[in-house]
């Protein structure tokens, strides 16, 4: 019961008139430089952390949370009308979310984006409410041997994402671990994979090179290939009536919801891991467990649905390890972390002891945080479609334009504007080839995460890769990705037999 | 289209080799109290894709792929003129910021693509090709404090960098 009155000085904290107001600023900040290409809620809050020491350290936070999930939120914005994935977080939403967006179904796929939002950030700050230290301590018990075979488990959720030609669902996965690579060592900090010495290369290829470069401009290409450059004008409808629709339609997906909320919650609570596995985990769930898992990447609202519920989820999740154990689960709460300590909190245990304001105030904050990021998303929907409405021979130079602009905008080097088009353009080439490019994206996210765990690993057993089945936790995650492997490959030769 | 399958299987085989190849630059064996070198990740990698490559191109053999049992052309002569004019536009435009600078680069672009390509109005390429720019930098330099690339236009923005920055 303690839990509660905590809870309720926290509502207390949260609605007082100067918090209330930065809680509604945020929402709306973090939704347009989430709906950015090249920009996500990391960006947002690191621009705008030094404007926070203006105000007490618990309005600061609850101003950042809010922009935090107002990201999140705006990230599917820009998937689902551009095809332009905003942040890492977006990726997934953009499989289904553009075809459903060229099929003149924005509107169903916004409100099931928004809806997931609120429900996978909403049942992830009950839990936080309710489970937060034994959950941080739970979390701790993952070394890297856990993460790795969780890395495992997101690839092979993967798998299913390909479609029926292994061969190229599996060397979309290996480019894209190989990009990942490109850089500087993680260990000896040696240079590795610099081609033709050129300089851009020792910072690595972005992800948002690659996923731009792929979804805005090897798309665009697609599109005006598709429509022989004809004048088209998308038929982007709305009224209020289409929006309740909308949200009706959406007690289909309840089970997809949940599913997305648990397990982005869970994947985020992990230190290192943050919204992105959670998201793409999310949505190869989905799609092995659905009934029709042909539909998927062809407008299918669950494949909004799962990959929202578990990115603002895992969101929330991420903020755990960072208040209860002082270890960011996410780029964004590394810089909220580093934000706490400027403020002359110290993250850790003692947090919730020391500082009940500051924590249930954030807490409660983001309650309200979420309803007010789903009105204002649900409120600019309508403005959002006008975007559709353009004809294609205004929004494709504009796309292009924002393309350049947000592959520039992360490193500030021209380089990676040449990647991108380079990526754009083969992109495109092996797209006709039916080469699924979605797994090479997901895979030049995870791989840092995945090389560095399995290099510890194996440093930690001297070479044996039997670390990865005797410890518990992390050989029961490696027999669930087995059998992920092996289900589309059993799948594709039953209907195989059936088909003879 | 079944050609092209081949074609992309064999280039993309001999990028695999040269991944492999590039990998090896570093250690691609076990150091003894180091773990895996350097180039091993990328190397098996690279490996795995020239696996991969492999597996297409005995697929494309027995005609398993719907590219490979395709007769369409890969591309149409109206197609390869509409993917030239987008991606030879990107390219010239690219190129160009390196030469008069992000707000020299974009209205061009935008009048070429609009007005050209999309045959509208002077009025509507008119209104974008000045409003772009405009809101490019207010957003990301002013606002966002994002410095884009201006070439050799760029002593034209240091009066506006005293008056907005």
């Amino acid at each position: 019961m303690e839990i509660f009155q905590f809870l309720a000085d926290g509502f207390l904290i949260a609605f007082q008139p100067l918090n209330f107001a930065l809680i509604v600023f945020g929402c709306t900040v973090g939704l347009f430089i989430g709906a950015m290409p090249g920009l996500g809620s990391v960006n947002g809050v690191a621009i705008l952390l030094p404007m926070t020491f203006l105000v007490p350290p618990t309005s600061a936070i609850i101003f950042l949370g809010a922009l935090y999930y107002g990201a999140m939120y705006g990230g599917a914005i820009s998937s689902i009308m551009l095809g332009i994935p905003g942040a890492s977080t977006a990726v997934a939403t953009t499989f289904d979310g553009r075809p459903l967006a060229l099929q003149g179904k924005a509107d169903s796929a916004l409100v099931a984006a928004a809806t997931a939002s609120f429900v996978g950030g909403t049942i992830s700050v009950a839990l936080f409410t309710a489970f937060a230290p034994p959950l941080a301590e739970a979390a701790l018990a993952f070394g890297p041997p856990e993460e790795f075979a969780l890395m495992m488990l997101a690839f092979a959720t993967f798998i299913g994402l390909g479609g029926d030609d292994i061969p190229k669902t599996f060397f979309s996965i290996f480019i894209g671990l190989v990009f990942s690579a490109v850089g500087l060592d993680i260990v000896s900090g040696d240079p590795r994979l610099i081609f033709f010495d050129l300089p851009g290369f020792y910072h690595g290829i972005n992800f948002l090179v690659l996923a731009i470069g792929i979804y805005g401009i090897g798309e665009m290409l697609w599109t005006i290939e598709t429509n022989k450059g004809d004048v088209i004008i998308s038929q982007a409808k709305i009224s209020f009536r289409r929006i309740m629709r909308a949200i009706g339609a959406l007690r289909h997906s309840i089970r997809t919801m949940l599913m997305g909320s648990f397990l982005g919650y869970f994947v985020g609570i992990l230190p290192a891991a943050g919204a992105t596995p959670g998201s793409l985990m999310a949505y190869g769930v989905a799609k092995t467990v659905s009934k029709d898992p042909d539909s998927y990447g062809k407008g299918n609202v669950d494949g909004v649905v799962a990959p929202e519920a578990a990115n603002n989820a895992a969101s929330t999740g991420s903020m755990l390890p960072m208040l209860t154990l002082g270890i960011p689960g996410s780029p964004t709460t590394a810089i909220l972390l580093g934000g706490m300590v400027i403020w002359g909190l110290e993250p850790g245990p003692m947090l919730f002891v020391n500082n009940t304001e500051f924590v249930w105030g954030l807490i409660a904050s983001l309650y309200a945080a979420n309803l007010f990021a789903l009105l204002i998303n649900l409120a600019f929907i309508p403005a959002f479609l006008m975007v559709l409405r353009m004809p294609f021979t205004i929004l494709a130079p504009v796309i292009f334009i924002l393309c350049i602009v947000g592959g520039y905008a992360p490193t500030k080097d021209m380089h990676d504007v040449w990647l991108m088009l380079i990526f754009g353009v083969v992109g495109y080439l092996m797209r006709k080839l039916d080469y699924p490019l979605a797994p090479g994206v997901l895979a030049i996210v995870l791989g840092p995460l995945a090389e560095s765990s399995v290099r510890q690993s194996l440093i930690m057993s001297h070479g044996s890769f039997g670390i990865f089945v005797e410890r518990p936790i992390s050989a029961v995650i490696m027999a669930i990705t087995v059998v992920l492997f092996v289900l589309p490959i059993v799948k594709l030769v039953k209907r195989r037999r059936a088909e003879l | 289209m079944r050609m092209a399958e081949l074609v992309m299987a064999v280039c993309l085989a001999i990028f695999s080799a040269g991944i492999m190849w590039k990998s090896t630059e570093l250690p691609i064996g076990w150091i003894p109290g180091e773990g895996p070198g350097g180039g091993a990740f990328s190397f098996w990698l690279g490996a795995g894709m020239l696996v991969c490559c492999i597996a297409i191109i005995i697929r494309w053999a027995r005609r398993r792929s719907p590219p490979s049992r395709s007769t369409d052309p890969f591309m149409s002569p109206k197609a390869l003129q509409l993917f030239l004019l987008g991606a030879g536009s990107l390219t010239v435009m690219i190129g160009s910021i390196h030469v008069v600078g992000v707000y020299i680069a974009i209205p061009l672009f935008l009048v070429f693509y609009m007005r050209i390509m999309g045959k509208h109005g002077w009025g509507v390429t008119g209104a974008l090709a000045a409003g772009m720019p405009v809101a490019t930098f207010f957003f990301f330099e002013i606002a966002l404090k994002i410095t884009l690339p201006k070439g050799y236009t760029e002593p034209a923005f240091y009066p506006l960098y005293d008056i907005f920055l």
